[in-house]
């Protein structure tokens, strides 16, 4: 085994948390970095990758180790998916999508029902989605129209889910669904239920085609009388939209770690670069205008990873202020990925925009950060409620 | 059945770091510390004997006390305990010192197999596990594609490797293995081998304990000059395709009449 080729900070980071960075960032340069111009070239599922974090206990990071987990905390989740997402977003996506997915069932699942659902995403024999947005629903999800209908001991689930990562390779999905329709506030019309992929009635509809993220699988789900026993939902009914919310609380630093390692990616190609390729008799990391470029790049990378790490401590220690916490890292560190991917092209110029460079497919990869969970437009919403309530 | 392993700490040679120091001595502070190469493949055999016939590895090293956060990582692919021989009067230490103590601090361990890379990739000495086996008075078996124990008979076969293929050959245990890349390669540590590892026993023993006289007077080698390798030319390409492509190789080999 080598060493990480790439000196990371360490300051306030445990020693846990280095080790196992560590042997994450070897994993990915050495496993994950071959595959990824394929995996988007091709858009194909990389279950080879799926099942490299398996062996290597990769997705037992955000699981409690009665669970067969790690029982390690947000951050170090954070560090895996950023060192993953530098080579290749796909693969940091695949940790972030198993954490989203796990989390309602951590958070609201009975001990039976963690006990049933929990070790198997934890030793990823087998993988779990996320079902909130619809068609006409994406940053509103008030206008959620999948209903499940009470039928003596089960939910009759009937209606269609957009944008679902994962859905087409998932075991279960962990729908939102409208339980009461007649609830006096539209925050208390759902409910989170468990749905098993191979139940009658499920369907993958079809898959999107995306201009990043491409192995990453991207499902329109339809339900149609799907049957599902009681004893699936997660938590009560009408308690899934705060169970949504406080999952992004938890999922969107996940986003954001990617966004940081797609960016600090892009940088150490564009920095290679500049070293070996020669004009005007010289390498042009020796011109001044391309080191300012390289400057604000590392410096960005840096401001949103250090603004992430600390996001994860303030969430991590149950400050009410989580969810800004969250929009906060996640807005930065997507907006930095876009502009250092961005960046990352220029220094390469036309060699940048070609396939034969991984950093175009870094940019086409980074602009989902600031689009899903919650766009840098909810992001905002929510830093500025949260400020706006502090200052009256 | 008990399989010690020899896991020495060197630079990682994939950082590109490594100095000599003012002494003709390599600087071990420019580099990070990994363990060597040929002594992970030889992790990786012992490791696979053990999960096949039960048993234990365990780690043996002469280093600076910091060797434990090398041994960290050979205990995370699975090894079970360590044992550390560290002692300030070993610093600069020549081969034959190098044998004398792993010899000596082998023989309080009750073992079957003793298993040590065939050379490391800083001093590339090459003596070491030889000269284990000639102080402990054990077989030496060198260097091994495969490695067979037989726990019942008390026996274990090796394929040796030569210049014509390889050679079976066979002696009793406890025996002393050096180990190549012929062995196959060396697994990651899975991110709860490295968390177990934290926890797992490092033993450090002083030149005291395992009963070895410090050095006294000069080492019995002295280094007198160092000199980086010569930068080999560049390779020769060939683009042909088919036939024309093995005639060239063919002649490219002929020429140089390696073939």
């Amino acid at each position: 085994m080598s060493t990480p080729t790439i000196p990371f900070g360490t300051a306030r980071l445990t020693e846990e948390q280095v080790l196992l960075r560590d042997a994450v960032a070897v994993l990915a340069d050495e496993r994950v970095a071959p595959r990824a111009a394929e995996i988007d070239t091709t858009a194909t599922w990389p279950d080879d990758l799926r099942r490299l974090l398996a062996e290597h206990d990769i997705f037992a990071i955000p699981f409690a180790e009665r669970h067969g987990g790690l029982g390690a905390d947000l951050l170090t989740l954070c560090l895996a998916v950023e060192q993953l997402s530098r080579h290749c977003a796909t693969t940091g996506l695949m940790l972030a999508v198993q954490a989203l997915g796990a989390m309602p069932i951590q958070a609201a699942g009975t001990p039976e029902q963690q006990d049933r659902w929990l070790p198997d995403l934890a030793a990823g024999r087998k993988l779990v989605a996320f079902a909130l947005t619809e068609a006409d629903a994406g940053s509103d999800p008030s206008g959620i129209r999948t209903r499940a209908e009470r039928d003596g001991d089960e939910y009759v689930i009937t209606g269609s889910k957009r944008f679902i990562s994962h859905a087409s390779v998932a075991d279960f999905v962990v729908v939102f669904a409208v339980t009461n329709p007649d609830a006096p506030k539209p925050s208390r019309r759902l409910s989170a239920i468990v749905v098993e992929t191979d139940r009658p009635g499920f369907r993958v509809e079809r898959l999107e085609h995306k201009m990043g993220l491409r192995g990453s699988p991207t499902a329109e789900l339809s339900f149609t009388g799907v049957r599902v026993p009681v004893t699936n939902r997660l938590g009560e009914e009408g308690e899934g939209f705060s169970l949504a919310m406080r999952t992004f609380e938890r999922s969107r630093p996940g986003i954001a770690a990617q966004a940081v390692g797609i960016a600090q990616g892009a940088l150490e190609v564009a920095a290679r670069y500049a070293g070996e390729r020669r004009q005007f008799g010289g390498p042009i990391g020796d011109l001044q205008m391309v080191q300012a470029l390289l400057a604000d790049m590392d410096a960005g990378v840096e401001a949103a990873r250090q603004l992430l790490y600390q996001a994860c401590a303030e969430i991590e220690a149950g400050t009410g202020e989580a969810a800004r916490w969250a929009a906060i890292a996640k807005l930065v560190a997507g907006d930095t990925a876009m502009r250092v991917t961005t960046d990352a092209v220029q220094v390469l110029g036309g060699y940048g925009y070609t396939a034969d460079y991984p950093v175009e497919r870094m940019m086409r990869d980074a602009k989902i950060t600031q689009l899903y969970e919650g766009t840098q437009q909810i992001q905002r919403l929510i830093v500025a409620r949260s400020l706006l309530a502090r200052s009256r | 059945m008990r399989i010690l392993v020899l896991t020495k700490p060197v630079p990682d040679s994939a950082v590109g770091a490594e100095r000599m120091g003012p002494d003709n001595r390599l600087d071990r502070t420019t580099a990070p510390a990994v363990v060597n190469g040929n002594d992970e493949y030889a992790l990786e055999a012992a490791l696979q004997l053990v999960e096949a016939h039960g048993g234990e590895v365990v780690l043996l090293t002469m280093a600076p006390s910091n060797g434990t956060e090398t041994m960290r990582k050979a205990l995370a692919m699975g090894a079970n305990r360590g044992i550390l021989v560290s002692d300030d009067a070993l610093a600069g230490a020549d081969i034959p010192t190098t044998i004398r103590v792993l010899a000596a601090a082998a023989k309080d361990v009750e073992f079957d197999l003793l298993l040590a890379g065939l050379d490391t990739s800083d001093g590339a000495g090459g003596a070491v596990a030889a000269g284990v086996a000639a102080l402990l008075g054990l077989p030496l078996l060198s260097p091994a594609a495969l490695i067979q124990p037989d726990p019942a008979a008390g026996t274990v076969s090796v394929n040796r490797l030569s210049s014509k293929g390889y050679d079976r050959i066979e002696a009793p245990m406890p025996a002393v293995v050096s180990c190549t890349q012929a062995l196959g390669t060396p697994r990651y540590p899975s991110l709860k081998g490295i968390m177990a590892a934290r926890s797992r026993e490092i033993l450090t023993r002083s030149l005291a304990d395992i009963g070895v006289d410090a050095p006294a007077g000069e080492w019995s080698s002295r280094v007198l000059d160092v000199a980086p390798p010569v930068t080999r030319a560049a390779g020769r390409t060939i683009t042909s395709q088919g036939a024309d492509a093995a005639r060239e190789i063919a002649d490219f080999l002929v020429d140089r009449r390696i073939i």
